[in-house]
């Protein structure tokens, strides 16, 4: 059976993403923690995903967004390189827009506040729940942080418990351990 | 019931047909003309994609747009003569042994024919894929045949 040609595949997603035909370009980068799946709307980053299912992921894309997603590395070529310093160790702030509309108000606003936990530091569930407003709402800001489509870039590893433990992480503790350890916010114990 | 008809993510669906449309694209056009022919179908696609209401008849939707973009290209740069009356012979042609002389049919019927018996199309798809009845495939593909023969034996 014919095959269509790699240049005249790549031709193609290169197209669709330059005439802003997409609702979402998508591409898998390396990273010490895992390949990510990196997808981006015309908005800004709208999902990096650990261990990437990418039947689920698509199929979750295409809800969010529309059902026109493709892979195509231009629109997410700024969002790996990024990635590539931060975990270089180059970079310590992300310079890149967000697409949080599909989310809940709530959780928007939880992951709108979470971006200004700066890079090496850390804080509590209870502070940004207090910081958004809700003071006892940290359990809910737990709940919004772990279904944060934007890991990393929106850094919810960032966000301990009181008593300074890890709690948890969507993409497992040992990656949020690995990412505080790069940043230098190990806590002791 | 919804699953079925459900508008896969457009890599889906890409992925799923990418292949087969350059095939038949380079059977149309040859393999150098099939290059753009490819993009140009695939743009379209994605252009109508997000219009979509269901997921049905996705392979036959994307034939025929395939289809409109070859036969734009063969009536661009391949002008054909006023096709001339065959002979009728009804059997099944063996496709294979005819192909390599598709490329002197008009492209209507060539598409028609390539349609029908390469990739086994229905009459139904092949008639919308053309822009016009089941019917009017049928004679197409039909007639393609019947010329096909006649170049085979001369």
């Amino acid at each position: 059976m014919t095959t269509v040609p790699d240049h005249v595949d790549r031709r193609f997603r290169d197209q669709a993403a330059a005439a802003c035909m997409l609702d979402v370009a998508y591409d898998f980068a390396d990273s010490p923690i895992g390949t990510l799946l990196v997808a981006a709307s015309e908005r800004g980053v709208c999902r990096i995903s650990f261990d990437p299912e990418p039947e689920r992921e698509l199929a979750a894309l295409a809800k969010a967004f529309g059902v026109r997603v493709l892979r195509s590395p231009g629109p997410v070529e700024g969002v790996r390189r990024e990635l590539d310093e931060y975990f270089e160790g180059s970079r310590k702030e992300f310079d890149l827009r967000v697409d949080l509309t599909p989310l809940p108000d709530f959780q928007r606003a939880v992951l709108e506040e979470l971006v200004r936990v700066p890079f090496g530091h850390v804080d509590t569930y209870g502070a940004l729940a207090l910081r958004i407003g809700k003071p006892r709402a940290a359990r809910a800001v737990g709940g919004a942080l772990n279904r944060n489509p934007i890991p990393i870039v929106v850094p919810c590893h960032r966000i301990v418990g009181a008593s300074g433990s890890l709690v948890g992480y969507a993409g497992g503790l040992e990656r949020k351990q690995a990412l505080l350890g790069l940043e230098g916010a190990l806590l002791p114990g | 019931m919804e699953a079925v008809a459900a508008i896969p993510p457009f890599e889906r669906f890409y992925a799923e047909r990418k292949d087969e449309v350059f095939g038949y694209l380079a059977r149309l056009l040859g393999r150098q003309a099939a290059e753009d022919a490819f993009q140009e179908t695939f743009l379209r696609a994605l252009r109508a994609y997000g219009k979509l209401e269901h997921g049905r008849h996705l392979r036959a939707w994307v034939f025929t747009i395939a289809t409109r973009v070859a036969v734009d290209e063969r009536r661009r740069t391949t002008p054909v003569g006023e096709p001339t009356e065959v002979p009728v012979h009804d059997e099944r042609p063996a496709f294979a042994e005819l192909e390599h002389l598709a490329d002197r049919l008009p492209p209507t019927e060539r598409a028609a024919v390539v349609l029908r018996y390469g990739y086994d199309l229905s009459y139904d798809d092949i008639g919308a894929a053309l822009g016009s009845s089941a019917e009017a495939a049928r004679a197409a593909a039909s007639s393609g045949v019947r010329r096909l023969r006649r170049k085979e034996t001369s």
